[in-house]
């Protein structure tokens, strides 16, 4: 497969010595204009990757503040078309900066696998991260992505054991996306001792990039799980930062996006920080 | 969409990823599927211990009251003028439908797996109430999601559940009914993934759910089947059952799916009527197939995939997909599966109640709905069995106040 800016951007990281921050935020949220304002800006505020969800209206594995930016953006009219052409909007000023879409099956299913591969590349969408979709599954949507030069990119979670992980890990490329404990999106924070032995434990298994999600809200946080994972992803935390910052009808105000920037370069701040009292 | 090829026996499936023709499957998230395959393991190991089968068996006789009795509805065969109409008569389970035997199956999957706590959802109450009864015989903690419009429309259910020793929580998200109470419990069970059992009440949701819960519930069909030929010496020309979710239906035809002289007709809630948008739950009539709960499956949804709540009179029937097994079944072509609206499964409920002095439930209403309108057509030498999947006194809160009465 050839090079994705996935690739490119955690080997340039790599080489710089500290992790990425991932950021995650729902496409359309509360509407398009305020989600492509913060794509564009994201980068100068220290995101890395950028994780983009897909609205489902069943979304099973997150939790109440991923739930809630779900349905706002439904509300306010989001599809997986308006989806990609926020990507596509994105791609005509960065270059650089990976996009990952992240979410649930059926509107794929519903789009056409193979015509969404098409078109989600064609956008410049650099990844995929289907929750729904276990390596079982993998004809579905993981073999004809991974065909047309797009990353999938699979969730490992603390119940994947060493048995099951390589199944896991076969089709995975970009990075591998830790779920540091079982539960839901925006839980209880993790134990950074433990994730570290976790992503170590993943290490053994395959040479790509591991990123820690699931729980993780502030830059001391970040800093702590950085430390030992390649990439931190905040989702959570930030679209939280969206819900706060909205008017008493859900719509965006002139505080919304300097919110979000805002809490983007402490987490920045954070992963920068990862690894420097490690070096002391 | 083309049928598939007719195949030799309907009742092969599913194959070993979980999947009767395309529908099915494993679709869950990773944290689940350790889980999903340890839960197959232990069903596997079960099927083949005759010790689970005797305990299964002792518990469906003398705690559930099994096997439950073909009854010949001769007043509403009179009234009707057609074919001699039979109910099966899983109301008269303990709790009141055929929920229990499927909680019974399962709570001793659960017992086998080591499991502490048990979660279920439920629509209309009837499963959350035969898990929270399952688990206070077996002396395990349990919590049923409930949708928050369910809790309030079927308070007497809510109650009983709680009298059991069940934690009730109630579900805003969504329209809070079954499909919000679904992916609720799904969400507790990832967060507690080394004690809990999650007891699915429908045949639906991932592999090897739909295969379980329908082997669980084929005590219906086979008992049914059974009787039918001791009673009559023959067997019926015609089933019926209503589905939702469509765990009693399954229960009732997987037995009779290779008789092919036996029509099979299951009964979808076609609420304000399949032309109104969003205002029925007919997945297979008007919804087409997508991936919900784990399983690819017939399914209301919109352009883009988002599903639809679905509306029905029915709280047990107004979930906006189906057991995958049904999807298969429909586009074989060996079941019809049809709509019944509000009104007419509404007349069924009060037609029953007067001239067979059976309250049936709601749901069990709307497969009576389809067979008031089959029978005067059929000779009377034919005969129908009607599943009569569940009582009605939990419905009469609800029918009293669209006949506008004050209860």
């Amino acid at each position: 497969m050839t090079e994705t800016r996935i690739d490119r951007r955690f080997a340039s990281l790599k080489s710089e010595g500290r992790p990425a921050l991932v950021t995650f935020m729902t496409a359309g949220d509360p509407d398009p204009a305020t989600t492509l304002a913060l794509l564009k800006a994201l980068p100068g505020a220290g995101a890395d990757v950028i994780e983009l969800g897909m609205p489902f209206s069943d979304p099973m594995a997150d939790g109440p503040a991923i739930q809630a930016a779900g349905l706002r953006a439904l509300k306010g009219g989001q599809t997986l078309v308006k989806t990609l052409d926020l990507v596509r909007e994105f791609r005509k000023t960065d270059d650089a900066t990976p996009i990952v879409l992240m979410g649930y099956y059926n509107p794929i299913y519903q789009h056409g696998s193979e015509a969404f591969v098409a078109d989600a590349k064609a956008a410049g969408v650099d990844g995929l991260i289907i929750v729904d979709l276990p390596p079982e599954a993998d004809d579905e949507l993981c073999l004809p992505a991974l065909e047309a030069g797009l990353n999938f990119i699979r969730l490992a979670t603390p119940t994947t054991d060493d048995k099951r992980l390589p199944a896991v890990l076969a089709n995975t490329s970009g990075f591998v996306y830790y779920v540091s404990i079982n539960g839901i999106t925006g839980s209880a924070a993790p134990d950074a001792s433990r994730v570290a032995e976790s992503v170590a434990r993943i290490k053994r298994h395959t040479h790509l990039p591991v990123s820690v999600g699931f729980g993780v809200r502030t830059a001391e946080q970040a800093a702590a799980i950085g430390a030992n994972a390649d990439g931190v992803v905040v989702g959570s935390a930030i679209v939280s930062a969206v819900a706060a910052s909205l008017d008493s009808e859900g719509r965006a105000t002139p505080a919304t996006v300097p919110a979000v920037l805002a809490l983007v370069s402490d987490l920045a701040g954070g992963v920068r920080a990862a690894r420097k009292s490690v070096a002391a | 969409m083309t049928a598939p090829v007719q195949p030799n026996s309907y009742k092969t499936g599913p194959d070993e990823r979980g999947y009767f023709g395309i529908y099915g499957g494993r679709f869950v998230a990773e944290t689940l599927m350790p889980l999903i395959l340890e839960l197959q393991q232990a069903y596997d190991d079960a099927k083949a211990d005759p010790a689970f089968h005797a305990e299964l068996q002792a518990l469906s006789t003398y705690y559930a009251g099994r096997p439950s009795k073909l009854y010949f509805a001769e007043g509403l065969t009179k009234h009707l003028g057609g074919a001699r109409i039979f109910f099966k008569r899983e109301d008269l389970n303990h709790t009141g439908s055929h929920k229990i035997n499927n909680c019974l199956g399962q709570i001793l999957l659960a017992k086998r797996m080591g499991k502490t706590r048990i979660i279920a959802e439920t629509g209309a109450g009837q499963h959350g109430v035969a898990s929270a009864t399952v688990a206070a015989r077996f002396g395990l903690p349990c919590v049923v999601y409930m949708g928050a419009t369910d809790v309030e429309r079927q308070a007497p259910n809510v109650f009983r559940m709680k009298l059991l020793g069940a934690t009730v929580n109630p579900v805003t998200a969504g329209n809070g009914t079954l499909k919000d109470a679904m992916n609720e419990a799904l969400r507790d069970w990832v967060s507690n993934v080394e004690d809990t059992y999650y007891l699915i009440g429908t045949a639906a949701g991932p592999h090897p759910y739909p295969e379980l819960v329908r082997d669980f519930q084929s005590v219906i069909g086979t008992e049914a089947r059974a009787q039918m030929l001791e009673q009559e010496g023959r067997l019926p020309d015609m089933i019926i059952a209503a589905v939702g979710g469509g765990s009693n239906a399954i229960g009732l035809f997987h037995p009779f799916l290779d008789d092919k002289d036996v029509e099979i007709v299951g009964v979808e809630a076609g609420g304000h009527g399949i032309d109104v948008e969003n205002g029925h739950a007919a997945s297979m009539t008007g919804g087409r197939p997508g991936v919900l709960h784990g399983n690819r499956t017939y399914l209301l949804q919109d352009a883009d995939g988002q599903i639809l709540e679905g509306h029905s009179v029915s709280a047990g029937l107004d979930y906006p997909g189906v057991g995958p097994e049904h999807s298969w079944l429909r586009d074989t072509g060996r079941v019809q599966y049809v709509p019944i609206v509000d009104q007419e499964a509404l007349d069924a409920f009060q037609l029953c109640t007067r001239v067979e002095g059976i309250i049936p439930a709601l749901e069990s209403a709307h497969a009576i709905a389809e067979a008031v309108k089959r029978a005067p057509t059929m000779g009377k030498d034919k005969t129908i069995i009607v599943n009569l999947s569940g009582r009605g006194d939990k419905d009469v809160h609800t029918v009293g106040k669209l006949l506008g009465m004050d209860i």
